[in-house]
């Protein structure tokens, strides 16, 4: 093997395991340490070695072991630079286990998936909500600081200050790396679960998935979706939140035509979708209403599987969407709910039906910068025949909306209002 | 880890309460401090005399200013503290909510510097 051979061999088997293994390998010794940033500055320096020395040595059988060891040696200088006194404990604590593992011949173990508690910390109520998800993607997934803010919109100096922020509190104010017990479960499991939909909603403003530079987060949000399921299987808004992104990842395929044009979902072709992500999702909500707790990210898979039972019947379950939003108001209040619901009543009971409910919301000014908002009440008054109302409307919905597929589509719809025969 | 739990609450609300309301008020904070004690996490605490007997210092241009009055005024005000050493700050937070004050007022959980 050339020396050029070695060192793509010891490339290729690095970034094997930093994709495998880096959020477990961060969250173990987060774990041991009871720091994430001191964790992540341990693995890179692992990894950093790991180039230098396999193309020289040969890739080891074990890299992920290998690549634990290094890092908690460098955890344990890296301690002793910074001497930090009340951390005494844990300085004892990683020497302790280097020497146990020594004695012990470092017998075939596999390494414990502290992720869960990792992604707990992450969202506890003491870390600044904002912060949450990017600190997920961050630690667990392995993300750069950039590539975060660039998918939050955030300028990458501020998002790089407010994770560090985020990691330093997590070592300063104490908060444990630990699955909560289940008495508490529940509650601190909403802080997860919406940090991984605000990671998941990212992605899906990149429908096409084309910016593969950047990557992709609607797959990485339904791996952590995944991932949370299968540690805590019996949850049912962790399984219902895993249903919603399936059932929408599905239909990726169909959210634009050949010309890249936008295509709304009552328009999408059903043979487009992906009918086994389908079927994942309709088994993940099955699992999840058998728990009897109904929660928001249920129902909202359940207006998704009502909307893909198209594929069976030809037609979406309009009456089964309209009580679920009905439920989903009860529950949540929530504006963007309440326009959805009008969309679906205005199906089952005609465009007149579903205005008057528009207007009633309309009146919250949350509204008056939503895109989606003005979108429904363009479709309605066109379907009730108000050209001018319908014409207004989508003026604004197209102002509003940042999607450069979405608004040719809107611009189209507008430009046809004044050309009726042409639909 | 050692956390100082600072109590925050409108002392109008407390005078205004009838006897029978703030004797109960005060029994709940000794229950409390008990409860602290006997799970061997309290270190110090102490219930602090009303903003009225407060008096700020602070020292300009080598001139030393004394105020009457609190730091800040605000609707809620400092009006004790307990001290305590737990192993995390979720352990911090659960004593935190057991505080009275977190009912009828606000307790800020903040970690003790380590040197």
């Amino acid at each position: 093997m050339t020396a050029q051979e070695g060192d793509q061999n010891a490339r290729d088997a690095a970034e094997r395991a930093a994709r495998q293994s880096y959020g477990k390998l961060v969250a173990f010794l987060a774990h041991r340490m009871r720091d994430v940033a001191a964790a992540e500055d341990a693995l890179a320096e692992a990894f950093a070695a790991a180039l230098t020395d396999w193309p020289v040595q040969g890739v080891p059988d074990r890299p992920e072991a290998w690549l634990l060891t290094v890092a908690r040696r460098k955890a344990i200088d890296g301690e002793r630079r910074r001497r930090r006194g009340d951390d005494a404990a844990g300085h004892l604590r990683l020497v302790a286990e280097e020497l146990a593992e020594h004695a012990a011949g470092a017998k075939e173990a596999q390494i414990p998936d502290h992720r869960l508690a990792l992604i707990f910390a992450c969202a506890h109520p003491a870390i600044d909500e904002r912060i949450r998800a990017p600190l997920i993607l961050q630690t667990v997934l392995g993300f750069d600081a950039a590539t975060i803010a660039s998918a939050f919109l955030v300028a990458p100096a501020a998002m790089a200050q407010r994770l560090v922020r985020a990691k330093t509190k997590i070592r300063e104010a104490g908060i444990p790396l630990r699955v909560p017990e289940q008495g508490e479960l529940r509650d601190r499991l909403e802080p997860v679960l919406e940090a991984i939909y605000a990671a998941f909603s990212e992605g899906w403003s990149d429908p096409a998935g084309t910016e593969t530079r950047r990557r992709n987060l609607a797959d990485e949000a339904i791996w952590l979706g995944r991932l949370v399921t299968a540690l805590l299987p019996d949850e049912p808004e962790a399984l219902g939140l895993l249903a919603l992104m399936l059932f929408a990842e599905a239909r990726r395929g169909a959210r634009r035509d050949a010309a890249g044009n936008y295509v709304p979902l009552g328009e999408q072709d059903p043979e487009l979708w992906n009918a086994r992500l389908i079927d994942e999702a309709e088994t993940a909500l099955l699992r999840a209403s058998r728990n009897g707790a109904v929660g928001r990210y249920q129902l909202e898979a359940a207006v998704q599987s009502a909307h893909v039972v198209r594929r069976r019947t030809g037609r979406a379950d309009w009456a089964a969407i309209v009580r679920l939003y009905e439920a989903l108001m009860a529950l949540t209040g929530s504006p963007v709910v309440a326009i959805n619901r009008a969309v679906a009543i205005a199906e089952a009971d005609g465009p007149e039906a579903g205005l008057a409910l528009l207007d009633a919301t309309g009146e919250d000014a949350r509204l008056k910068e939503y895109q989606p908002y003005w979108a429904a009440r363009a479709e309605l008054l066109r379907r009730a025949g108000d050209v001018a109302g319908a014409g207004e409307a989508y003026r604004l919905a197209i102002g509003l909306e940042a999607d450069p597929a979405v608004r040719d589509f809107l611009q189209q719809r507008r430009a046809r209002l004044n050309a009726p025969t042409s639909f | 880890m050692k956390y100082m739990l600072l109590i925050y609450v409108d002392e109008g609300g407390f005078q205004r309460l009838p006897k029978d309301e703030a004797e109960r008020g005060l029994a709940a904070y000794q229950s409390y401090t008990e409860a602290l004690t006997q799970a061997g996490v309290r270190v110090a605490s102490d219930r602090l005399q009303p903003v009225a007997s407060a008096t700020t210092v602070r020292v300009a241009n080598g001139k030393t200013n004394v105020l009457n009055g609190p730091y800040a005024e605000t609707r809620e005000q400092l009006g004790g503290f307990y001290m305590i050493d737990v192993p995390d700050l979720d352990a911090a937070l659960s004593w935190a909510a057991r505080c009275p004050g977190a009912s009828h007022g606000v307790v800020e959980v903040r970690p003790i510097w380590t040197m």
